[in-house]
């Protein structure tokens, strides 16, 4: 159910920007406006009017909640999975050149991660989304406007790589001591060999975890900064964006929150159970902590 | 000690210079469109957009630029030009109502925070440990401005079981202050909670297979003591740092969703309005305020830390 925004194009009956203020629908055979003159709309209806307008309309503009939710779902997915991809690519990238390098590389990116990882997360994505929000951007042939999801993505994706590249960048240290980065040198390979080659498939199990939960962080900063209005700009729709409209309605329409926010809510933490689950999968010291206490698994003693 | 202190201070003056270039970057240099009239909001005449081009000496190159504005933040001239406020003395007034919010929210998470990891982490594999898990894995997953909006309404609207928001100075009634801060401070510590439990929790699954800790076992002492004095004191190492940095993240962060929900008038919902609003001169000094506020504190944190724990500083003199 969680998946159903990647076919809302398929079952939507309408837009999700599109405004239904002066129809009326019919609703178990009694006909009834969708938006009232007093301006209030019309709730849940269920399966009354054949799927249509299912979770009701929300508030004076008279939108069909149920296929914003699919929409805004779309875009709350989209962004998470494109920031994470972005953060993993520039973590994995910086994470290596400053393990693998060490010396002033590593200088130089982990102060400049440091001076990022000091700005609160919230703060700094709240700074770019403002002052990105009114110009848009442009960096060289790159132009962006400033209505665009691209902008959301840009930034989460950006705000999260320091909290991704130190575990990495920690790992490389690790594990360039290790003898077949020096048989890899031995033979010949350069640095980026090593790099790619030899060190990045030693990362893997890390970075699949460290992805999994970051798209469930992401998607709470982007609901976080929609929220403020700092996010995904109207008239487009998320989770979050949809969480700041029904606030204000909260007394009257209390569903129009509640929906959405639900909806974070399993989305997100279906994620970190599946992040921690992998985790416990992939990473071997973690299972062997734990069966380690449970009593159920004897630790090997190395050279006793 | 002295010279740890003195090198984490100059280093942290580095790092302040460094957040304010930053924070000038993002708003004066990297949108592509015209910083004066962004920053003069909404409703900008060419008049007031001429008039903040010359206040803020948009013509100049960026190094003179950078100065100009740092001028006008520290020196308390700094406007909001949309609603005609002096932006500094705004967030002086907001400070009292947001670390009530903090610190109280803190103390919170911190007893929780330790005391879910402790039981986690003593009963692990059980049925409190997995009850446990999956609350607090439910509490990173929560948003939390979602969760304070559900809580309103349920606890202040359906129930009246709580005040629907708004701040009473402590000074002016102490009661009353905690009353209304109860629902703010327990909404904000919910993530944390989760959060510092999971770290306890799998920090003293470790540091109950370290070698001090069958010495300790080995010494006599009940299973009891073990844990208290020896398996959790180590593993709060971990967590005083973290919350060094969560602390000013959640004053420069967090507060600004919960006080916008809980209408607690600090410096948060100053900076929620501004945001609603593209206000731009409030944001900029909130984010340089709150990125200083971070690293002063991690930094405050770091050398009472380096006092307690000698191996800290040690480890840094080695560097």
């Amino acid at each position: 159910m969680l998946a159903a925004p990647l076919w809302a194009s398929h079952v939507a009956h309408t837009g999700p920007d599109t405004t239904h203020t002066t129809e009326k629908i019919t609703v178990d055979g009694e006909r009834r406006e969708v938006v009232s003159p007093d301006g209030a709309s019309i709730g849940p209806v269920w399966f009354g009017a054949d799927g249509r307008f299912f979770l009701g309309a929300d508030g004076r503009l008279g939108r069909d909640e149920m296929v914003r939710l699919m929409y805004g779902g779309r875009t709350s997915l989209l962004i998470g999975v494109a920031a994470a991809l972005i953060t993993t690519f520039l973590a994995v990238v910086l994470g290596l050149l400053a393990g693998y390098h060490r010396g002033w590389t590593d200088s130089v990116i982990s102060r400049a991660m440091d001076i990022v990882w000091a700005f609160p997360v919230l703060l700094l994505g709240i700074a770019l989304g403002t002052a990105l929000a009114v110009g848009g951007l442009q960096i060289g042939p790159l132009s962006i406007s400033s209505g665009s999801i691209w902008i959301p993505i840009l930034i989460i994706g950006f705000v999260y790589t320091p909290y991704m590249a130190r575990p990495l960048r920690g790992e490389v240290l690790a594990l360039r001591e290790k003898e077949f980065v020096e048989a890899a040198v031995a033979q010949g390979a350069g640095p980026l060999r090593v790099m790619f080659g030899e060190l990045l498939p030693n990362l893997w199990s890390r970075i699949i975890v460290l992805f999994t939960l970051s798209i469930a962080n992401n998607m709470l900063l982007e609901s976080a900064l929609s929220f403020l209005g700092a996010g995904v700009q109207p008239p487009a729709s998320s989770w979050g964006a949809m969480i700041s409209t029904g606030t204000e309605l909260i007394y009257s329409a209390p569903l129009l929150t509640i929906i959405p926010g639900t909806m974070i809510v399993l989305t997100v933490l279906s994620l970190n159970v599946f992040g921690d689950g992998l985790r416990d999968a992939i990473d071997p010291r973690s299972r062997v902590r734990l069966e380690a206490h449970a009593g159920t698994f004897e630790p090997e003693r190395e050279g006793a | 000690m002295g010279r740890f202190a003195v090198r984490r201070l100059l280093g942290m003056l580095l790092v302040l210079f460094a957040i304010s270039i930053i924070v000038f970057l993002i708003f004066n240099v990297i949108p592509s469109s015209d910083p004066a009239s962004r920053i003069a909001g909404k409703n900008a005449t060419p008049q007031l957009v001429a008039s903040i081009e010359r206040t803020w000496g948009f013509d100049d190159p960026l190094p003179a630029q950078y100065w100009t504005m740092m001028k006008l933040i520290f020196t308390g001239e700094l406007i909001s030009y949309s609603s005609q406020l002096n932006v500094d003395e705004q967030i002086w007034k907001g400070i009292p109502a947001t670390f009530s919010l903090c610190i109280g929210a803190a103390a919170i998470w911190m007893f929780f925070g330790i005391l879910f990891g402790y039981l986690s982490a003593v009963k692990a594999g059980r049925l409190t440990d997995r009850a446990l898990t999956i609350l607090t894995l439910v509490g990173i997953s929560v948003p939390v401005f979602w969760l304070a909006s559900v809580l309103l309404y349920y606890l202040t609207f359906k129930v009246q079981l709580f005040p629907s928001g708004g701040y009473v100075p402590l000074t002016e009634n102490p009661l009353d202050w905690a009353y209304h801060l109860i629902l703010p401070w327990t909404t904000l510590a919910v993530l944390f909670i989760g959060f510092y439990s999971r770290v306890l929790r799998s920090n003293m699954l470790d540091a109950m297979n370290e070698d001090y800790v069958r010495t300790a076992r080995a010494k006599g002492l009940s299973e009891r003591q073990v844990r208290m004095r020896h398996v959790l004191r180590n593993s709060l190492i971990p967590i005083v740092t973290l919350f060094g940095l969560d602390f000013g993240a959640v004053v420069g962060g967090g507060a600004i969703l919960i006080e916008s929900i809980f209408n607690l008038n600090g410096v948060g919902q100053y900076a929620a309005d501004a945001i609603s609003n593209l206000d731009l001169p409030p944001i900029m000094a909130v984010t340089l305020f709150g990125a200083f506020f971070v690293v002063l504190f991690s930094t405050l944190v770091d050398i009472a830390y380096a006092y307690l724990d000698p191996r800290i500083r040690l480890e840094a003199a080695s560097r």
